[in-house]
């Protein structure tokens, strides 16, 4: 295995946002209790504005549990929200809210997002979702994640700044087009 | 990975098969660990430049959510870099580190230079990875372009590889003084 390759790519098991067929995947992991997450969110929501339906974002699990004590719950919040078929709506609404990750603020945004409640508070006991937030963590050590946010494009590690926005947007927008190039 | 992609020139690390160069280092402003200690089991040394690097999940505090994956393999892991015993200790506190790190400080980066991975122009160790089997010989090392942490994938599959080895090794440990080297 070479070094800073996604692994595994891309599957319907991800959390995806964009068509299926945009020349660029971008997949971050990352960690909802992460400053830094909270930046690059912006950047990204930023990202899909200006590359439309050339851009498929994929979010995967990457809590720092030892240094973020909410962000294994968080995680775990957004897959049980994604089994009601919300997981954007929570996972925008975990971002926004960085600093009220706890039990009872998740409970709250599950409802202001509309899920069933008593599902919720089932799947957000679920081994099952603990399992999924592990095994996504793990893919990222796989794949050569070095810390929160760490960036895919089309599989490849992305070891530049991201906190440039221009500078992400131009490089997001050259991979569409090599893309675009080779497929042609 | 390209060339240009290392500021200055390229340090010359150990490589694998090199016997580790024995160390004693301080873990603690009170205790000093020696190599040699680890010997029975596979060793992950981390060379980095320095505490507190201004990122959250940096390199030391991504190994230390990897740990678990690291013990599942009976490796020790051991952070190294010049800074003294109080700041390592600082450090460690704040990010509730549970694996040590030493203090590589008098005389300053010497056991970096002993495995090559010292910046002389900086006066810091180098972003070097080294895996020890558990005969204290270097299986895997890694030389990181200075800014880019590099993640613990290549750890793992070192560790992977020493695993397979090791199966066949342990059921001829009656020939344990063999001298010649296995594959």
């Amino acid at each position: 295995m070479s070094e800073g390759q996604l692994t595994p790519p891309v599957t319907a098991r991800d959390h995806a946002a964009g068509p299926e067929e945009a020349p660029v995947t971008l997949v971050e992991y990352g960690d909802y209790e992460c400053p830094y997450c909270g930046m690059a969110y912006l950047i990204v929501k930023e990202a899909q504005r200006e590359l439309g339906n050339e851009l498929r974002f994929v979010f995967r699990n990457f809590p720092l549990a030892e240094a973020h004590p909410y962000a294994r719950a968080a995680a775990q919040a957004a897959e049980a929200a994604a089994a009601q078929g919300k997981f954007w709506e929570m996972h925008d609404m975990l971002f926004e809210h960085q600093d009220a990750l706890e039990a009872e603020d998740l409970l709250a945004y599950a409802k202001s997002i509309g899920l069933d409640m008593q599902q919720f508070a089932r799947d957000l006991a679920d081994p099952a979702y603990t399992k999924r937030v592990r095994d996504d963590f793990r893919s990222g050590v796989t794949s050569g994640v070095n810390g929160t946010p760490t960036f895919f494009m089309n599989g490849e590690r992305y070891d530049g700044s991201w906190a440039n926005k221009a500078a992400f947007i131009n490089r997001l927008r050259e991979a569409a087009r090599q893309a675009a190039e080779t497929s042609a | 990975m390209k060339e240009s992609d290392f500021a200055g020139p390229p340090a010359k690390i150990l490589g694998a098969g090199t016997p580790a160069p024995e160390f004693t280092l301080n873990t603690t402003p009170d205790q000093v660990l020696s190599l040699s200690e680890l010997r029975g089991r596979p060793v992950i040394l981390v060379f980095y430049p320095a505490d507190w690097s201004p990122v959250c999940g940096d390199q030391v505090a991504l190994y230390n959510e990897i740990l678990p994956e690291f013990r599942e393999y009976g490796a020790a892991i051991l952070g190294i870099s010049v800074d003294g015993v109080w700041c390592h200790a600082a450090f460690a506190r704040d990010r509730k580190l549970h694996f040590p790190l030493l203090s590589d400080f008098e005389p300053k980066g010497a056991v970096a230079r002993l495995y090559g991975a010292y910046r002389e122009g900086e006066g810091i160790s180098d972003r070097a990875l080294f895996v020890l089997d558990a005969d204290g010989i270097i299986r895997w090392s890694f030389l990181s372009p200075i800014g880019v942490n590099p993640g613990a994938d290549g750890i793992l599959n070192a560790l992977e590889s020493l695993d397979s080895r090791s199966a066949p090794a342990r059921a001829e440990s009656f020939r344990a003084d063999a001298p010649e080297m296995r594959p």
